[in-house]
């Protein structure tokens, strides 16, 4: 009996295994085909041979560079103001200000069912006095970058904080003799860092993969500037395209693999001379 | 680390409110240098608030909190130089043990080296020094409440509050970790208030314990005063059981069943009343058989405890709990007839508004 219900669980296993496996590569190759063609597209000449002239081209088109510095730019302020305005509002909403906490999911929520569009009505005329009195510089979108990427940060950090007791956790620093700068710092953010990288990672894709916004604003990002030069030169904008998304691609693996190191097997432990090591006493 | 060195903790007229609520209703209360003062009671008595407001986790709308002589009550929780152990598990996830316990004196900018041997010396107390690496996730309940226990202890807080630290464990580890608070506490000597619900917990730990109701301090004594001179009827039905028997005043006794019983205030006028017997002060005199009276009925349950027992007996027009020997209540199983006594231990009584409960 025993041996019949070890080979039914192993054949589940291996069932089970086989359908992630074929899941993956569909899913894979849903992502690497529309790449892989481009890359041919890009990579052949007018004529059908094979060349590289459309990537050795693209540091020519100066415009393109400066959108790829300004949507790394943008990226980089928005993600910043987003954690910086959006986690210590949450966190002082569940430990001080709880009856608001459907206020500022709803708020947060609300760009959601925006479309870009009508966020570009709505934004126009505050860009043009941004532009009169203060600054008309591309980095300016980061504001409304800000309001676009909350509902996905939102919901990130809203796990994230959801998983952790932020009340008891936030009331022991401060009895030891904690600041709310310390809570924050080394309290909370440490055990939210997860949530805290998924929102940036979320924050990061959303900004390098934006147009409508840039575009009906007249700003020149990425995206406006890879469909100005597909006007021009369909073979270099289908080249940086590529370059794009593998750019993006490895910036998105390098924040989710610095931001998620794990903590253990640090140096700093405690010599405590092996001790710690045997099993769990139960007390 | 011996020898009492605490501070003296007052509490004056605390009020605070919630809306429409409200939780504390005046409380003063006064805790000797390194006493262990348990507040008991129902939940929603306040016994968390006054705690809170000690820490300064939360403000009162009225009355101060004095502790070694200087008013706190304007200081925030940071300031305080309280040691505080949370109900909820709360060791920070993302530190190991001795991280936990140095945590309060990186705050006070305690160098890396010192931060680390007191923080050694901490787990050592709590006797975990073995698990001074260990995450969290790594360690039972019982290991975490006492982790948490050295990091309060590790800032040499002037007071040290303990908020149900016991409630989320079993009754084995918590009666271990009881004693074990109580050792650690006498050994350090430091001003100790312990808040929990459970009486058992606040009558074996506490120098002097605190019941509590409605936002206002009920009694506070020594566990054998309020265990056996409850100062209100509240007291006395939540600090142990109590029968409610039928009787008349007369003369400073209750007359109850044709048995005169002292009472504990005995300035109160002659009438009907309920009175307050302890079950334990109720016995069993022996087999009714075929004898008659207002004592005389039938075991109706007889449940084990262990070295006591407990027996219901039917009255006829009333139900009385007798706690026993288990030996002397095995002779007297569930069917059989047997006569009671009530012991002459002094008793409260309780009457029908508009008479004063307590008397």
């Amino acid at each position: 009996m025993a041996v019949a219900a070890r080979s039914i669980q192993r054949t589940r296993r291996v069932k089970l295994q086989v359908f992630r496996y074929v899941t993956f590569a569909i899913a894979a190759l849903f992502f690497l085909v529309p790449i892989a063609a481009m890359f041919e597209f890009s990579t052949r000449d007018n004529a059908g041979a094979r060349t590289l002239e459309y990537w050795r081209s693209i540091p020519a088109y100066p415009d393109l560079t400066d959108a790829i510095v300004a949507s790394l730019q943008l990226a980089l302020i928005t993600s910043l103001t987003m954690l910086v305005l959006l986690v210590p509002t949450m966190v002082w909403v569940r430990l001080k200000l709880k009856r608001l906490n459907r206020i500022v999911e709803f708020v947060c929520l609300l760009p959601l069912t925006i479309p870009a569009i009508v966020l570009v009505v709505g934004l126009y005329p505050v860009y043009f006095w941004l532009a009169e009195n203060l600054s008309d510089s591309i980095l300016t979108l980061a504001l409304a970058y800000v309001v676009l990427v909350l509902p996905y940060c939102y919901r990130a950090l809203d796990s994230g904080l959801g998983a952790i007791d932020v009340k008891t956790l936030s009331e022991a620093a401060r009895s030891l003799g904690a600041s709310w700068f310390d809570v924050m710092w080394r309290v909370i953010v440490p055990n939210v860092s997860n949530a805290i990288l998924n929102a940036t990672l979320l924050s990061v894709a959303l900004v390098l993969g934006e147009y409508t916004i840039a575009n009906n604003l007249l700003y020149n990002n990425l995206q406006v500037e890879l469909v100005h030069l597909a006007r021009d030169n369909a073979g270099v904008s289908i080249a940086v395209a590529v370059a794009a998304l593998l750019f993006a691609f490895l910036l998105l693996v390098g924040i989710a693999f610095v931001g998620g190191r794990p903590r253990r097997g640090r140096s700093d432990s405690l010599d405590v001379t092996g001790l710690g090591k045997g099993p769990v006493q139960a007390t | 680390m011996s020898g009492r060195k605490g501070v003296e903790v007052r509490l004056e007229n605390l009020v605070r409110r919630y809306g429409t609520v409200t939780a504390l209703d005046g409380l003063s209360l006064t805790l000797a240098p390194g006493e262990l003062v348990a507040l008991l009671g129902p939940s929603g008595c306040g016994k968390t608030t006054a705690l809170r407001l000690l820490a300064g986790l939360e403000e009162s709308d009225g009355g101060r909190v004095v502790i070694g002589g200087d008013d706190v009550t304007g200081l925030p929780a940071n300031k305080r130089n309280i040691g505080m152990v949370f109900q909820a598990y709360s060791l920070f996830p993302h530190m190991v043990a001795w991280e936990n316990v140095a945590f309060g004196l990186q705050m006070r900018q305690v160098g890396t080296a010192e931060r680390k041997k007191r923080a050694l010396d901490m787990l050592e107390l709590v006797g975990l020094e073995r698990f001074a690496n260990r995450y969290a996730n790594q360690m039972s309940g019982g290991q975490q409440q006492r982790v948490a226990l050295a990091r309060a202890l590790a800032i040499r807080p002037q007071v040290l509050l303990l908020d149900e630290p016991l409630s989320a464990l079993d009754a084995k580890v918590r009666s271990r970790l009881r004693d074990e608070i109580r050792r650690v506490q006498m050994e350090v000597g430091i001003t100790t208030l312990f808040v929990t619900h459970d009486q058992e917990e606040a009558l074996a730990i506490a120098d002097r314990v605190g019941v509590m109701q409605a936002g206002k301090l009920e009694q506070l004594g020594p566990p054998t005063l309020v265990y056996s001179r409850p100062a209100t009827p509240f007291v006395a039905d939540f600090v142990g059981l109590t029968n409610r028997m039928e009787g008349t005043v007369r003369s400073g006794a209750v007359e109850v069943r044709g048995q005169s019983i002292p009472l504990v205030h005995p300035d109160v006028a002659d009438g009907p009343a309920t009175a307050l017997v302890r079950p334990e002060a109720v016995s069993i005199a022996g087999d009714g058989g075929a004898a008659r009276g207002p004592l005389v009925g039938t075991v109706i349950a007889v449940a084990f405890l262990g070295a006591v027992s407990r027996v219901t007996v039917d009255l006829g027009d009333t139900t009385v709990l007798a706690q026993l020997p288990t030996s002397a209540a095995s002779e007297h199983p569930a069917g059989s007839k047997v006569q009671l006594t009530l012991r002459p231990d002094p008793v409260l009584i309780q009457r029908e508004e508009p008479a004063p409960a307590g008397s």
